[in-house]
């Protein structure tokens, strides 16, 4: 991988006073780096601080310690530098499908007529023709994501947080969902870091995944995604897509009776 | 309504626990749904008038026979008379725009400063805080207590009566507005904070906009105050106006003067309450849509 690394974690903890005096540590120390145009995951339990670790690289939250280095600086703390689309879409009721998608230009200074220019292409590209104008209330779920990830993705950071986009779709929107992300990953050559709960999703989407266990947050193990691009459906078969999915769930299974015992104990 | 018995009974002897106990055969008892048929709005109209015509006409009736004191209770022909004397020789169309005005200016000042110290609010939690106890007695202290002292500071002209309007819609809209602060999703704070932007930004284009809806929900009911503080504001002490016009009436027993001006008073007030419905279907339309 001759990438050079677009996002740098060091040693991020995170770590909230609690009742007893004693602090509630909801992150243990994590390090990773992500290299440019990659695809990465982070699968785990609910509580295992993955949210959390996003507030963080977003700069929403600040860390207990470590360093949040983004292409090269330090970013700690910083917003503004990495895309982060929430787990509700969050759109505007009151601004249309495009002045919604424009939104993080405009932040940004972009002017309004400008942005706009520029996001309609993309609108009719990805599967929005036609809704342009139209408020969200009259969008489906899985336009309301597409609606939103654009936001994320018309603003111009090289890194995307994806905090669990497709969790509330229905099986087959999220089918072809996934599909339409990996079409539009390709298209825009960004860095994606994947928060989700669904370890078929994970490994059908990423170049890396990270599965992550609890009490505290922490990355349990990192596996590689032996498989090329493009993908198809077909892979979901695959013996290597097999292997690799039961590692992420005997990985994920094994930390949840740890923690179980560690309860008990 | 009919009505369908199954008679248990005779369905056949079925086995069970208890036998000895003797059971009273039940009856099962089929209903059908209520129908509430609504009348035609011609129907409706006409029957609306003539619940009107009939209560004039009873008055009338009642007032000419002697059974009610038409001294005191006035009658609809007097008022009638009244009304068309109070507009051809009297100072109809001066009272009624100064009750006009007084009330669209303190409707309009106590929305606007309201809304916006609501708002204020957003800025700083802390200084929500601090302000927090003086809306509270404000709001629950009762507004027309302070007339008098307003008429005092402000003095017997129009400023005085808007200054009692805006005080009664000044606090609704700052709760209101504050309310709608208070509603809005963190979520949507985070996502405007990820994109970089600054604090004013999300102001402008995230909490004003959210508030807005709120804000024109309390228009109808501020239209209504602002009407009674300024006829309030006419009944302590003024030159003009229809509540001045009630007052002087009253106190000279022009009981059918009374009668007119509350008439007036009521078309204005329902002229008003129209014109800001249709404001705020006009507003929400070019906020929400």
């Amino acid at each position: 991988m001759s990438d050079p690394v677009r996002l740098q974690l060091e040693d991020i903890s995170v770590s909230f006073p609690s009742a007893g005096g004693a602090a509630f540590q909801a992150l243990a120390p994590v390090s990773f780096s992500v290299a440019a145009g990659q695809f990465v995951s982070l699968i785990g339990p609910s509580g295992c601080g993955k949210s959390t670790l996003f507030n963080v690289i977003a700069g929403l939250q600040a860390p207990t310690s470590g360093r949040v280095v983004v292409e090269g600086e330090d970013a700690t703390g910083m917003i503004g530098l990495v895309g982060y689309m929430l787990q509700k879409d969050l759109l505007l009721s009151w601004r249309t499908v495009l002045d919604n998608v424009v939104l993080g230009m405009e932040i940004r200074g972009v002017p309004v007529k400008e942005a706009r220019e520029r996001a309609l292409p993309y609108l009719r590209k990805y599967g929005l023709a036609g809704f342009e104008h139209k408020y969200p209330n009259a969008l489906s779920g899985g336009m309301r994501q597409r609606a939103a990830l654009l936001r994320t993705l018309l603003t111009d950071t090289d890194i995307i947080l994806l905090d669990e986009p497709f969790g509330a779709l229905d099986a087959q929107t999220k089918s072809r969902m996934q599909d339409w992300l990996l079409q539009i990953w390709a298209d825009f050559q960004k860095t994606v870091v994947f928060i989700t709960h669904d370890v078929e999703e994970a490994v059908y989407l990423s170049d890396q995944i990270y599965v992550m266990g609890t009490r505290p947050g922490r990355i349990v193990e990192r596996l590689e995604v032996p498989l090329g691009r493009p993908r198809s459906r077909a892979l979901v078969s695959d013996p290597r897509f097999v292997a690799l999915k039961e590692t992420c769930l005997s990985l994920l299974t094994q930390d949840a009776v740890q923690a179980q015992l560690a309860a008990a104990a | 309504m009919s009505t369908t018995t199954i008679d248990k009974a005779n369905l056949g002897t079925l086995p069970t626990r208890s036998v000895a106990r003797t059971r009273r055969p039940q009856r099962r008892v089929v209903r059908r749904l209520p129908v509430r048929k609504l009348w035609p709005f011609h129907v409706i109209l006409l029957l609306q008038i003539g619940v009107f015509a009939a209560a004039l006409g009873l008055w009338e009736i009642s007032a000419r026979q002697g059974w009610v004191n038409a001294f005191f209770w006035s009658q609809p022909s007097v008022i009638w008379s009244t009304l068309k004397v109070f507009f051809e020789s009297g100072n109809a169309w001066v009272d009624i725009s100064y009750t006009f005005r007084s009330t669209l200016m303190g409707f309009f000042l106590g929305t606007v400063i309201g809304s916006a110290l609501g708002l204020s609010f957003w800025w700083s939690r802390n200084y929500a805080a601090i302000m927090q106890p003086y809306i509270i007695c404000f709001e629950s202290l009762p507004k027309l207590a302070l007339a008098p002292l307003i008429i005092l500071v402000f003095g017997m002209d129009l400023a005085s009566k808007v200054a009692i309007a805006t005080a009664l819609t000044l606090v609704v809209s700052t709760l209101t507005a504050y309310a709608g602060v208070r509603a809005i999703d963190p979520d949507g704070e985070r996502l405007f904070y990820s994109l970089g932007a600054t604090r004013w930004q999300v102001f402008k284009k995230l909490v004003v906009p959210a508030c807005i809806p709120w804000i024109i929900s309390i228009l109808r009911v501020n239209i209504g105050l602002a009407l009674t503080g300024s006829i309030v504001g006419e009944f302590i002490a003024s030159q003009h106006g229809l509540g001045r016009t009630i007052m002087y009436a009253g106190q000279t027993y022009e009981i059918a003067l009374v009668w007119v001006a509350v008439l007036v008073l009521a078309t204005l007030s329902v002229v008003m309450y129209i014109c800001v419905s249709w404001l705020e279907r006009v507003l929400r339309k070019g906020v929400t849509h």
